[in-house]
């Protein structure tokens, strides 16, 4: 079956070009790709993210739980505070990766739209003793861009927002507030009841915020060095292999999460890394591509055209030793590409050459 | 809404042909292909001289999405590229069936062109792709 988002409406009534993701009917540009990626660069974009799953975690077993699913530790969280990690299997894979919002009498975790069935799942077969989970029907709305958090202050007539600080989280009524997001930009989270979600973005909108689709987050995410789940994360690789390494809480030593004996035994010593890859000759990198480093053989996990930079950008899992010149099967042909350490733009900057 | 010019014929893979006056053959690629890819960023033309055959690939097309194979419309000799989707290859989202152009064709038999599709029967493939 597919589904619509609360915001579908808004979207068709915007002339957005509507594709099925992850069985759900969302906006991939609404005109132009390009020209929403520079939106969100140099003023602020909005998109709808409310495809991703939101599922609460409650009851006094609610933390230790996560402390068992997660590779990052939930007991660092103070109240309001937002926690980026994976879900690993036993053999150290990435079931997901997702952000969790300590609530005053909750955990939140949003988690991706197209692995909603299989963390659902692997939530129901680790399940303890005095916790409960569910599935929220919420709307999020991510606000992004350099001007981003003042129009949501101002959308939201809360003034207090542009104070808040990055990675944390703050609820105004049943809304709640995060200064997170996956664009390498200053912004804003909105996670909101489905019936309030129209007005809100329709404010945003009359505040001059840029409607962005799909297509641009996904070269917005890729610029600022950020993962996909199911091309540069999956079950079969380690996140020591893909750049999130730094999510995983070694300590305490005690804390036994699924997956820690087999991330443990890689522990500096993994064969690969996840790095950047810039290309300035015509053509565009792409997930699948063959790349030939002095280190050996590797492949393109993400790839596509950066508006930003004007040419081709990926991330790719290459040898660990791979560095400087390297090149890229296209179709046959080989180009030359160079080995960049992400992220490529970060705050309307080029970090790259 | 996708514009069908009726003047042009069509393959099933979204190309477009036009015979000329002088005999030869411009292809490029349709209103509906161009909507499909999203903002076009590269463009990978046949070489001047380069013999291609009706149904083979003789470009790609690039679009920040996705990368595409573009299909020679009718077997001939490649004689002029369109040079200036090097550096504006954004022409081809703006202007598919004018500026927008990929490559010209001396056709090895022009009646080939009758073979393919008209836009009453291109635009037929389009909507029940849509569906």
């Amino acid at each position: 079956m597919i589904k619509q988002t609360p915001l579908y409406n808004e979207h068709v009534s915007l002339d957005g070009k509507i594709v099925d993701f992850a069985g759900w009917q969302m906006p991939v540009n609404y005109g132009s790709q390009i020209a929403e990626h520079h939106a969100v660069r140099t003023a602020a974009g909005m998109f709808d993210v409310s495809h991703m799953t939101v599922i609460d975690v409650e009851g006094p077993a609610a933390l230790a739980f996560l402390q068992r699913v997660m590779a990052n530790d939930c007991a660092k969280l103070d109240v309001a505070d937002v926690l980026y990690g994976a879900l690993l299997n036993p053999q150290g894979g990435v079931i997901d990766d997702l952000t969790v919002y300590r609530l005053p009498s909750a955990y939140r975790c949003v988690v991706n739209a197209s692995t909603r069935d299989k963390v659902l799942d692997w939530f129901a077969r680790q399940q303890m003793a005095n916790m409960t989970f569910a599935e929220q029907p919420l709307a999020i709305i991510a606000v992004q861009g350099p001007e981003a958090v003042v129009l949501a202050s101002r959308a939201l007539q809360l003034p207090e927002l542009v104070q808040l600080k990055p990675f944390t989280a703050m609820l105004q009524d049943e809304r709640l507030i995060g200064r997170t997001g996956y664009t390498g930009e200053d912004g804003v989270e909105l996670i909101v009841p489905a019936e309030q979600s129209q007005l809100l973005w329709r404010d945003l909108l009359a505040l001059g915020v840029q409607p962005v689709g799909l297509g641009a987050r996904d070269t917005l995410r890729l610029e600022a060095g950020l993962n996909l789940y199911g091309q540069d994360l999956d079950e079969q690789t380690s996140p020591l292999a893909s750049r999130i390494g730094w999510t995983i809480a070694w300590e305490p030593e005690e804390r036994d999460f699924i997956g820690r004996s087999a991330v443990a035994a890689q522990r500096g010593a993994h064969p690969q890394k996840l790095t950047g890859l810039i290309m300035h000759e015509k053509g565009v990198l792409r997930h699948g591509q063959v790349v030939r480093t002095d280190a050996g053989e590797g492949v393109i996990t993400s790839g596509s055209f950066s508006p930003t930079l004007g040419c081709s950008i990926a991330l790719a899992r290459l040898p660990k030793a791979a560095s400087g010149a390297c090149q890229v099967d296209i179709r046959g042909k080989l180009k030359a590409a160079k080995i960049v350490q992400p992220p490529f733009v970060r705050h309307g900057k080029i970090l790259v050459e | 809404m996708s514009d069908f010019p009726t003047d042009l014929k069509y393959l099933a893979t979204h190309e477009w042909a036009r015979l000329e006056e002088d005999g030869s053959v411009t292809v490029g690629i349709t209103d509906h292909a161009q909507n499909a890819l999203g903002d076009v960023v590269y463009v990978e033309l046949p070489e001047i001289d380069q013999a291609v055959t009706a149904g083979d690939e003789a470009g790609v097309v690039e679009s920040v999405k996705a990368a595409s194979d573009v299909y020679a419309p009718v077997t001939g000799t490649v004689i002029a590229v369109n040079d200036a989707l090097d550096d504006e290859p954004e022409k081809v989202n703006q202007d598919a069936f004018g500026d927008g152009w990929f490559f010209k064709l001396s056709p090895a038999d022009p009646g080939e062109l009758e073979d393919l599709l008209d836009a009453e029967a291109y635009q037929e493939v389009c909507e029940e792709e849509d569906h």
